[in-house]
């Protein structure tokens, strides 16, 4: 892989980092309300699953959204701001941050409603082989989806019509505070469900990005060449709390130490080391990296908070499409 | 002369021109191009427009309706049946958290032309799982349009449009309307959504309807009509849109309204059509309005009991008389004049559903 792919790979870990750290920053300002749901610590599978998409391939996602959001391309102007409730976000204030759409990105959308975009995907994907469009779809899932109906559901038909869809779960061990083991048998795998289900399936360290990449590209060439779904599993660890800004462990539902290891191996800093080891990245670099990053990041807080609130006429606004305009709009 | 259809030949005609000159639609369901095609709604179509267009589909009404949504949402527009509601309340979290709300909550980015076809069963012993109605569920949820065609003109002009419609239709078929026979003319054309229908005129009473109620209540006119009271029977054709209104210049017109609506009371639809007149036009009541629904019970099986459970003609006389205060004595019941039992359309109805 060349020099400027690894970099860019890691400015994408980074750049999602930075952007978490100052939601969680600018959250308790009070300015920011509606609930966020932080990744930081899950960055490597989102940027190494999107790494090999184009903006023609489409992206789901959940409640925890902005690493794939940002991932696939979104814009990040219209992300704060949607987060800050104006009418320049990407859903004109009517999402917030659990409900995330790019269009032009190929980010179709994102709901907080467990597994609920999984199903969407599959008919994505239904639509792309209906119609050849050679488009291959992503959802992304947590481990707490996989228990959810709609999941084994769309499983089932994606592999009955050999779908171009790729369900992707980060498995973070928990459920808001509820860890796996009151959750799924300790004889459960995923990756044989999915088997089952007549697909192929794979697992691997998601706070490697190298290793998210690997898999990923086979998963997409696969979709491509018109061979079915896969479902890839990826083990990862979010830090902070469930949904807000804050670190939780004095809870008491995990282990202080359980999160320290899982800490010591962030997908950023990791990384950042490899490629320092190998060359490819020097102190230089990295700071003009967070200063670039750094820089956009304020422009888009600043492009959020001065942007205008949406006016009460759109209140009663998009109920109901008005004109056929044949699904997506263009 | 006219051309005579089944109800159920209108909304498989309706299907098949939409599928003709639109390559975007497809049909999905479970039991679609088996031998019986959805009450005969669908046989044939998998023949004409092959099974990557017209396609069963595994028992999962949740998933499913998840997996049209997506496909509706990248261009596709599909038509999704049930063979009754009740099996559609398994898909409910996909129709209200996103088929009612991808367009909104989005900012009006995307939209979702989908229509879910689902059949309303009654009488012989469908019980409390085949006979559901639920359309006030449904048309509680800003997002959804609900139709429930009544003649097979409007099956058809209905179903037309809900097709072309970029929103999510719920489109509720009675049993019992399936195999009634109507004019209906060739080619396509349409119903809009969001208009009710007079389907007979009267100046003494309003009575209005939905779905089968309404042959109910033209039964009961009738009936009414030799005593020498006219009711002017509205079919509320769509409950959303709801064509409001119509009703209220019927209600302006005749100073009575009785709502007549196969739903449970508590919450039903019949309680919106009498709330809204009475926000609409008070002053124009020459007496209370009054509803004819379900007992808020669910639906027993035995016929002795249905008796009892579903409203028909002879309901509908009862409460026009009391509204009108006549003597019950003076009208002959409908089910008398008619002959038939209370739990099939017609004499021709032998089962099982």
């Amino acid at each position: 892989m060349e020099a400027q792919a690894l970099q860019q790979l890691y400015y994408q870990m980074l750049r999602i980092r930075m952007v978490e750290e100052k939601i969680a920053e600018l959250y308790p300002g009070q300015e920011i309300r509606c609930p966020v749901h932080l990744s930081t610590g899950e960055e490597a599978v989102a940027v190494g699953v999107c790494a090999g998409l184009s903006s023609e391939d489409y992206v789901l996602s959940n409640h925890r959204s902005h690493a794939h959001y940002l991932a696939k391309g979104g814009n990040l102007r219209a992300m704060f701001a949607e987060l800050y409730g104006k009418v320049t976000g990407c859903s004109m204030g009517k999402g917030g941050s659990m409900h995330l759409v790019d269009l032009s990105a190929g980010f179709l959308g994102a709901v907080p409603v467990v597994a609920n975009t999984i199903p969407l995907a599959v008919g994505a994907a239904f639509t792309s082989k209906q119609k050849n469009q050679e488009r291959t779809i992503v959802v992304f899932l947590g481990e707490g989806a996989t228990e959810e109906g709609a999941f084994h559901e769309s499983m089932n038909f994606a592999a009955l019509h050999s779908l171009p869809v790729i369900f992707v779960c980060e498995n973070n061990l928990y459920s808001v505070y509820s860890p796996l083991n009151v959750r799924q048998s300790k004889a459960r795998d995923n990756c044989v469900i999915a088997r089952g289900y007549g697909m192929e399936s794979f697992r691997d360290n998601g706070n490697n990005i190298l290793a998210v990449l690997e898999l990923a590209e086979r998963a997409i060439q696969k979709a491509r060449n018109g061979e079915g779904p896969t479902f890839v599993e990826f083990s990862t660890y979010r830090w902070r709390e469930h949904c807000g800004p804050n670190y939780d462990n004095n809870l008491g539902y995990r282990a202080e130490h359980e999160f320290l290891e899982w800490k010591q191996r962030c997908p950023v800093i990791s990384f950042e080391q490899r490629l320092r080891r190998d060359g490819l990245l020097s102190d230089a670099e990295i700071c003009q990296i967070k200063e670039r990053i750094g820089t956009e990041i304020e422009d888009a807080v600043a492009f959020a908070k001065s942007s205008p609130w949406p006016d009460e006429n759109l209140l009663l606004a998009h109920i109901y499409a008005e004109r056929r305009i044949d699904g997506v709009a263009t | 002369m006219t051309r005579q259809l089944k109800y159920v030949e209108a909304i498989r005609e309706a299907i098949n021109l939409c599928m003709e000159v639109d390559p975007n639609v497809y049909v999905i369901g479970e039991g679609v191009p088996d031998p019986k095609g959805i009450f005969g709604t669908t046989t044939g179509l998998q023949q004409k427009y092959g099974a990557e267009r017209v396609l069963d589909m595994p028992l999962s009404e949740d998933g499913m309706t998840g997996m049209a949504i997506g496909s509706a949402l990248t261009g596709l527009r599909p038509i999704l049946t049930h063979q009754r509601v009740d099996f559609a309340l398994l898909s409910m979290n996909q129709i209200v958290n996103n088929a009612a709300k991808w367009h909104y909550m989005f900012g009006g980015q995307t939209c979702v032309p989908l229509v879910i076809r689902m059949a309303i069963g009654m009488g012989w012993g469908q019980g409390a799982q085949h006979s559901q109605s639920l359309q006030a569920w449904f048309a509680h949820v800003p997002g959804l349009k609900v139709v429930m065609p009544v003649t097979p003109y409007d099956a058809k002009g209905l179903l037309i449009s809900s097709i072309e419609d970029d929103n999510p239709v719920i489109f509720l078929e009675h049993r019992w309307l399936h195999n009634t026979f109507g004019d209906v003319p060739e080619g396509i054309y349409r119903v809009p959504l969001g208009q009710g229908r007079i389907a007979r005129r009267g100046k003494d009473i309003t009575i209005a309807a939905t779905s089968y109620m309404v042959l109910e209540s033209l039964r009961a006119a009738e009936t009414l009509s030799e005593v020498g009271i006219e009711a002017d029977v509205v079919d509320i054709r769509t409950l959303k849109p709801f064509d409001s209104a119509m009703i209220a210049e019927s209600v302006q017109r005749t100073g009575r309204l009785l709502a007549v609506d196969a739903d449970w009371k508590t919450g039903s639809f019949a309680g919106e059509i009498i709330t809204s007149m009475v926000e609409m036009v008070w002053g124009s009541f020459k007496c209370p309005p009054r509803r004819i629904t379900l007992p808020d019970s669910p639906t027993p099986t035995s016929a002795a009991l249905s008796r009892y459970y579903y409203p028909r003609a002879v309901h509908i006389v009862s409460a026009v008389c009391e509204m009108m205060q006549i003597p019950k004595e003076r009208v002959s019941l409908p089910h008398e004049t008619f002959g038939i039992p209370l739990d099939v359309p017609d004499s021709s109805f032998t089962g099982p559903f």
